[in-house]
């Protein structure tokens, strides 16, 4: 981030000193960092609104009991995990969090089922470890430096992006004068579907060789 | 294009109500969980304010400085025969970095080109249907001890890959 940030600005300003539009460099520094807060304060009405609301669905426990239907879900994505298990809880609270839109609920939870996944992993080699030595080396030694399967599933769905309603654009598109700023939210319901059912694609193809090497 | 308009402008009011709906019934006091969940939104909207104007700080400067519109105008030439507008290249590999970087690209789209012209649609589209793939990873990853991460970069490419792809054929589909 530091260099992109820094070299954005670096090649700015020396790009506008070979074309002559120091002039300009100067006013879109001024006038961009104005325009910034401008857009943080009318922003600030609808995310605050939305949030609300996603609180109260949170709190009525509407995201719990949605979890409970994504068991079928889970099971296809993740087969060798134990449907009860923490892993699995996290997971589904992580994969719904970032289908509403809720990213500051998502990151714990997926950090929480991150860990979770390091555990299984950790005693899935421990069962092997014996009979299992010429893998152990191929793989640093030390259990739990690879990830496993259901950690690349998990992180390649995750950034697939679920989000179903892309609020936040619709605000961005209210705010720059569209006609009808909702209109994205059908079109991007069916990219994100695009993407998702490629991620899951993509998964589902590296298990299945991952299950032949074995 | 009318299905889709109507979807849209319905998928709100539907989720207001069922989210409301289903509050009411769970017998909590929704109005305060509300002013909750809004006072967090608006310490999110503050969180994200240094980092917008830092952003769009450096876009501004980009663009006044001529260099965006050339980069524009070099990769509009590679990408136009696919129906591609020469901002969203830049876009989308930026928006693998970092959401705010994109984000501030994407309103200096909306500024030149408009929020419903080709390039503004597709952009939008690109930012909902992909993530900022390599900090999301160096978030997961680095809070376990994993050192290899096998597959999951080729994965969270080719399903950045894919929404892009989606994106576009879908701006060309509506327009």
């Amino acid at each position: 981030m530091t260099y992109l940030w820094g070299g954005m600005i670096f090649l700015g300003v020396i790009y506008g000193t070979l074309t002559g539009n120091l002039q300009a460099v100067t006013d879109a520094a001024v006038s961009s960092s104005k325009e910034a807060v401008t857009l943080c304060i009318s922003m600030a009405g609808v995310t605050a609104m939305w949030t609300g609301v996603m609180k109260i669905a949170e709190n009525a426990g509407l995201v719990e009991q949605l979890s409970g239907k994504m068991r079928p879900v889970l099971r296809f994505l993740f087969p060798r995990l134990n449907p009860n298990s923490k892993a699995c809880k996290y997971i589904s609270l992580n994969f719904l969090s970032n289908c509403l839109g809720l990213g500051w609920a998502a990151t714990p939870a997926g950090l929480k089922a991150m860990k979770e996944l390091e555990k299984t992993e950790e005693e899935r080699y421990r069962i092997r470890a014996p009979e299992r030595k010429e893998l152990s080396g191929k793989r640093q030694g030390v259990y739990g430096l690879a990830a496993s399967n259901e950690m690349c599933t998990f992180l390649i769905i995750n950034v697939s992006s679920l989000q179903l309603l892309p609020m936040n654009l619709i605000a961005y598109r209210s705010q720059y004068g569209s006609v009808n700023p909702a209109f994205i939210a059908a079109p991007a319901f069916l990219a994100t579907l695009v993407s998702t059912g490629a991620a899951v694609f993509f998964c589902k193809i590296m298990d299945k060789r991952r299950q032949g090497n074995l | 294009m009318s299905i889709l308009t109507f979807i849209s402008n319905l998928m709100i009011p539907i989720l207001l109500f069922y989210i409301i709906g289903y509050g009411l019934l769970s017998r909590r006091d929704i109005y305060r969980d509300f002013l909750d969940g809004a006072a967090d939104g608006l310490k999110t909207a503050v969180g994200i304010c240094p980092a917008l104007i830092g952003l769009m700080t450096a876009v501004g400067i980009l663009r006044a400085s001529g260099f965006l519109e050339l980069l524009t105008r070099l990769l509009g030439n590679i990408t136009e025969f696919l129906g591609i507008p020469g901002e969203i290249l830049p876009l989308s590999v930026v928006r693998l970095f970092s959401s705010s970087a994109a984000t501030g690209l994407l309103l200096d789209i909306f500024k030149e080109s408009g929020t419903d012209s080709a390039a503004g649609l597709m952009g939008a589209l690109i930012l909902g249907s992909t993530e900022s793939v390599f900090y999301c990873m160096s978030v997961y990853f680095s809070s376990v001890k994993v050192k290899k991460i096998r597959y999951t970069l080729a994965g969270a490419l080719f399903a950045s890959v894919a929404g892009a792809a989606a994106a576009v054929c879908i701006v060309h589909a509506i327009l």
